[in-house]
């Protein structure tokens, strides 16, 4: 089934809108975008498939988390103002929680001696978790040679160069939106 | 001079988050930038410190900056760093949501996404390299740092159990 009928979408309530984007914030070890897809159109079916894929893709090219991105923008199509500020408190208030209770939990304990060596063993392997996440996407997405030359640009740049991110993302991202629109088919390049 | 250092948050936070690109981690140097460089608030090992720090909290990965706040300025930092990076964007995402229909499937609109992942993940991978300087200073955090690279990149497994091994090996290290 490509797509479900319209009338299988169910519109949440204000409450609804908070508790479930409470859910994907509470659930999102290591990010939140898998549980968001996974309860916003699986579970409780707020949005088609494709409706949802549309809004991320929005999401993804303002600045901003494309997933907090979505919360605002599903949360005013179903509730206006209040919709978006219950979607957008949902998914950040309880993380906030936790981040506090963390917060206070290594300031008494930080200083003690079995902590540093652990925190930074963690460090470690999270450092390496981003990295991996990095290699990971590249081997996913399968980017053509040029592609590949502006993420290493980038990566040199915010690294190496330690140049400004406005002024990487103002050189490279146009550069990059162009050499896209060149990789697509002739008939498509037309439309867009 | 708390008042000063809370505007220096504001203001810092506000400008990364309008160019923040690929969400949280991307963003990740032009933090450091921030917290390390410009102002020296803490060290790269530090930083590196917060960052996996706020690994073990759920939530939307921009959340970090919550711990830089906190950091610089205790309870209030954590608040106003936190309100700094998510409101700008948030209101942003308010305004284009009227247009959402008209933007929604566009052909252009893909074209500007699929260009805009190549800079993102070579700003996540700039982010890695930064978060490792400061973390893996020694054989065994080095080592730890390449081995969860593999494991991420390689298998299909939570990346979470490289957060426990790590742990596990810290522990190790210590006692």
């Amino acid at each position: 089934m490509a797509e479900a009928a319209p009338s299988s979408t169910v519109t949440p309530t204000r409450a609804d809108l908070f508790f479930g984007y409470a859910k994907i914030g509470l659930l999102g070890f290591g990010g939140v975008g898998a549980w968001a897809r996974r309860v916003i159109v699986e579970e409780r079916r707020w949005l088609t498939e494709r409706d949802y894929a549309e809004v991320l893709g929005i999401g993804q090219v303002l600045p901003g988390p494309n997933v907090g991105n979505a919360a605002v923008m599903i949360g005013r199509r179903f509730h206006g103002l209040a919709g978006a500020l219950l979607a957008t408190s949902g998914i950040y208030i309880g993380p906030f929680c936790v981040l506090m209770l963390l917060a206070w939990a290594y300031q008494t304990y930080g200083q003690m001696p079995a902590v540093a060596p652990f925190m930074q063993g963690i460090a470690a392997a999270a450092a390496g978790m981003v990295i991996g996440m990095a290699a990971k996407m590249t081997s996913k997405l399968r980017p053509p040679p040029e592609m590949i030359a502006v993420g290493l640009a980038a990566c040199g740049a915010a690294f190496w160069w330690r140049l400004p991110l406005p002024l990487i993302v103002a050189i490279l991202a146009p550069v990059s939106i162009v050499l896209a629109h060149r990789r697509l088919p002739p008939a498509v390049r037309r439309a867009a | 001079m708390r008042d000063e250092i809370l505007w220096q948050l504001v203001l810092g936070f506000a400008a990364i988050s309008l160019v923040s690109v690929g969400g949280g981690i991307a963003v990740l140097p032009e933090m450091h930038r921030l917290v390390v460089e410009t102002h020296q608030w803490m060290t790269d090992a530090e930083f590196a410190r917060r960052y996996a720090l706020a690994q073990a909290a759920p939530g939307p990965n921009v959340l970090v900056v919550g711990l830089l706040g906190w950091h610089v300025a205790g309870w209030v930092g954590m608040l106003v760093a936190t309100i700094s990076m998510t409101l700008p964007t948030s209101l942003l995402a308010f305004g284009f949501a009227k247009f959402r229909k008209r933007m929604a499937g566009k052909a252009w609109l893909k074209v500007i996404e699929r260009g805009l992942v190549p800079v993102a993940v070579g700003l996540i991978a700039a982010s890695g390299l930064i978060l490792a300087r400061g973390a893996a200073t020694g054989w065994v955090t080095g080592a730890l740092a390449i081995a969860s690279t593999i494991f991420v990149w390689r298998t299909n497994y939570s990346p979470l159990w490289v957060l426990v091994t790590g742990a596990l090996v810290g522990l190790a290290m210590g006692v």
